[in-house]
C-alpha cells in the first residue's frame, strides 16, 4: 500500500475495497536466472481487491516472468511476493486446452485435479461455460473451436475455481482485433462479476487502458517499473470508451512510457 | 453431414442463441473452418469413385498378364510347374483344393498357429513396451539405464540370438512368442517415450498449478496425449510381429506346423503352386493385422487428433 497508495484512490473501483488487504504484493523482487540473466530489477507493487492492474512493455521485458513468480512456476530470487496461492487462476499465451477433452471436460479439469466431486465440477463447469457464452459447444474438441472460443474456454478452466488473483499471460495477443475487442468486454464483465483481482500482461496499449484500473510500464531487461498510471474510468466501460477523448490522453501517457521503455 | 451443424443452432435456442453469439464472434472464414471440420470427422464416408478404383484393378490385371506371358512364352513346361505357375493353376491347385495334407487346408491351419504367436506377441511386445517407456520417463536414470539396451535389441540381428533362445527356452512356443516379442518391442517403447516426452511445456505448467501428482500427469496429460505417437509404434510393431512369428516357425521347429515352416516345406518340395498361395495368405494377413491397428487408432483418435483422418 506504501508506494502505490496514491495512485489507488484515484480509481472508482477500488474506493469501496481499500481496507482490505492486498491480494498481490511484489516488495523489491528481483530475478536472475541460473545462466546469469538480469530478468527482473526492484520490483515493487501490489494488486488490491477490485484492481485490474496491467503491465505492458518491450518484448523479453520480464513481464511473463512477472506472472510465473507470482504463480509459484519460477522462483524468484530476491525480495518477497506475497499472494495467496491457492486462490489464482491463470490464462496462458495460449488456450492450453487438452485436445482429446470436450470443452466441458477441459472447463471441468482444474476443479478435477482439486479433487473436486464429479457432480460438483460439473456443475461449476457449466455454470462457467454460460459466464463464458460457449453454451451450446460443451460435446465439441479444442481442434472443432475457433481461436476466440479456444480462449473462452480456457477463462472458464479457470473461473471454475473461482480464484481471487487472476493472472493474465498475454492471452489475446494471437486473436484477431474484432475477437480480442469482444472477449476484453467480456473478461471485465467477469471482472465486474467475481470480483477478482487482475494481473495482465500485453502488448497493446489499448487492451491495457480499455481493461485496467492501472497500467504499469515496464523497461527493458533488467525490467523495472518506470510508469504507473492510473485509468479513471468508471465501470462497467462500453466497447466505445476507446474512441473517446480521454481514452486517447491515457493511451497516449501510456504509449509515451512504451517509448521510453525501448529507448 | 447436417448433423453437426444442427447441434450449433439446435441445443441452445431456449438458453443464450449461441449461433448469433458465433456469427459475430467468429468471423466468417473461422466459422466455414469450424464447420469443415465436423463434416471431414463425421460420420458421412467419401464414397467410392471409380477414378479411384480404375488404377489399381488395371494395373493388376497388367501384372496378371506379364505373369501369364512369362508363364508361357519365356518358359517351358518344365520350368513353367516348377518356377512360375500361371495364375490358374495356382488358384486351382492352391486355393481351390480343401484336403488334409493338400491346397488351402493347411495353409489356414498354418496361418491360424503363426497368426496366434503374432498375435499374443504383439500384445505382449505392445503392454511391456508401454511400460517400459512409462518407466523411463518417470526417471532420467532409468531412461539413462534402460534406453542403450532398447536400442541393442533393435539391432541385434534376430537370427544370431536364435540359437541362444533355443538353448534357454527349447523350440516350443515360448521361444517363437519371445523372437516376436523381440522384434516388435522397440518401436513400441521408442514411439511411446517419445510421445510422452513431447508433451507440452504450458500443459506441465497447468498441471504443476493445479499441484497435479506425478501419477495425474502420467494418466491424465502424458499418456493420451502419447496415443498417437504409441499408435503409430503399434503400426509398426504390428508388421514386426508377423515377420517375428513367421521366423519363429522357420527356426522353432516344435508343435504345430506355422506358415513359416510350411512355406519352407513347400519350397523344399517344389509345390510351388500351394507355396504361391501361402506366401499370398501370409502376406494378407500381415496386412490385416496392420489395418486392424489402423482401425483401432482412428477408433481412439478420430475425434480429436487430425492425422487419425488420414490413417488406413
Amino acid at each position: 500500500m506504501t508506494e502505490t497508495g496514491s495512485t489507488l484512490h484515484e480509481s472508482p473501483m477500488t474506493e469501496q475495497h481499500s481496507t482490505e488487504r492486498a491480494r498481490l504484493r511484489f516488495e523489491h523482487l528481483s530475478m536472475v536466472f541460473p545462466d546469469g540473466t538480469h530478468t527482473l530489477d526492484d520490483i515493487s507493487f501490489s494488486v488490491e481487491p477490485g484492481e485490474f492492474v496491467t503491465v505492458v512493455g518491450p518484448s523479453g521485458c520480464g513481464k511473463s516472468t512477472l506472472l510465473r513468480i507470482a504463480s509459484g512456476l519460477t522462483e524468484h530470487t530476491g525480495g518477497h511476493c506475497d499472494v495467496d496461492r491457492d486462490s489464482i487462476g491463470y490464462v496462458f499465451q495460449d488456450a492450453t486446452l487438452l485436445p482429446w477433452r470436450t470443452v466441458q471436460r477441459n472447463v471441468e479439469l482444474n476443479a478435477e485435479l482439486h479433487g473436486m466431486s464429479r457432480s460438483e465440477r460439473s456443475a461449476k463447469a457449466t455454470e462457467a461455460i454460460e459466464l463464458v457464452n460457449l453454451v451450446g459447444h460443451e460435446d465439441k474438441y479444442p481442434k472443432q473451436l475457433s481461436g476466440g472460443m479456444k480462449m473462452r474456454c480456457s477463462l472458464a478452466r479457470s473461473l471454475v475455481l473461482n480464484p481471487k488473483v487472476f493472472l493474465f499471460d498475454e492471452p489475446f495477443g494471437a486473436l484477431d482485433e474484432i475477437t480480442r475487442e469482444r472477449l476484453n468486454s467480456e473478461v471485465l464483465d467477469l471482472f465486474q462479476r467475481e470480483q477478482f483481482s487482475g494481473l495482465f500482461i500485453t502488448h497493446s496499449v489499448s487492451e491495457a487502458v480499455f481493461l485496467s484500473t492501472r497500467v504499469l510500464v515496464m523497461s527493458q531487461r533488467p525490467g523495472r517499473i518506470i510508469d504507473d498510471i492510473a485509468v479513471p474510468f468508471p465501470y462497467p466501460r462500453h466497447h466505445d470508451l476507446r474512441y473517446g477523448p480521454e481514452f486517447g490522453e491515457v493511451a497516449a501517457r501510456v504509449s509515451h512510457g512504451l517509448a521510453e521503455a525501448h529507448a | 453431414m447436417s448433423t453437426d451443424t444442427s447441434t450449433d443452432t439446435g441445443t441452445g435456442t431456449d438458453t443464450v442463441t449461441p449461433t448469433d453469439e458465433l456469427d459475430e464472434v467468429v468471423p466468417a472464414t473461422a466459422a466455414a473452418q469450424v464447420v469443415d471440420a465436423t463434416m471431414t470427422h463425421g460420420p458421412a464416408r467419401k464414397r467410392i469413385r471409380w477414378g479411384d478404383v480404375a488404377p489399381p484393378v488395371i494395373l493388376f490385371t497388367f501384372i496378371v498378364g506379364v505373369w501369364y506371358f512369362i508363364s508361357y512364352v519365356m518358359m517351358n513346361e518344365q520350368r513353367r510347374g516348377v518356377a512360375l505357375p500361371p495364375p490358374h493353376v495356382v488358384i486351382d491347385e492352391g486355393l481351390l483344393v480343401w484336403e488334409d495334407n493338400r491346397g488351402i487346408r493347411p495353409i489356414l491351419e498354418a496361418m491360424l498357429v503363426t497368426g496366434r504367436v503374432a498375435l499374443v506377441g504383439l500384445l505382449i511386445a505392445a503392454v511391456l513396451g508401454m511400460a517400459i517407456a512409462i518407466v523411463m520417463n518417470l526417471s532420467r536414470g532409468m531412461e539413462r539405464a534402460i534406453f542403450p539396451y532398447a536400442v541393442v535389441i533393435q539391432t541385434l540381428p534376430i537370427l544370431a540370438l536364435v540359437p541362444i533362445i533355443t538353448i534357454w527356452f527349447g523350440y516350443g512356443l515360448t521361444s517363437r512368442l519371445i523372437a516376436t516379442v523381440l522384434i516388435a518391442i522397440f518401436p513400441v517403447i521408442t514411439n511411446t517415450f517419445f510421445g510422452l516426452m513431447s508433451a507440452d511445456r504450458q500443459h506441465h505448467d497447468l498441471f504443476t498449478l493445479n499441484k497435479a501428482s506425478r501419477m495425474t500427469r502420467l494418466w491424465k496429460m502424458e499418456l493420451p496425449g502419447a496415443m498417437p505417437a504409441i499408435f503409430t509404434g503399434l503400426r509398426i510393431a504390428a508388421g514386426g510381429a508377423v515377420i517375428g512369428a513367421i521366423v519363429g516357425d522357420f527356426f522353432f521347429r516344435r508343435g504345430d506346423i506355422g506358415i513359416g515352416r510350411l512355406i519352407d516345406n513347400y519350397a523344399k518340395e517344389l509345390r510351388t503352386p500351394e507355396l504361391f498361395v501361402a506366401a499370398i495368405v501370409s502376406s494378407l494377413f500381415g496386412i490385416l493385422i496392420f489395418v486392424l491397428v489402423g482401425m483401432l487408432s482412428e477408433r481412439v483418435l478420430r475425434s480429436w487428433h487430425d492425422s487419425a483422418a488420414r490413417v488406413t
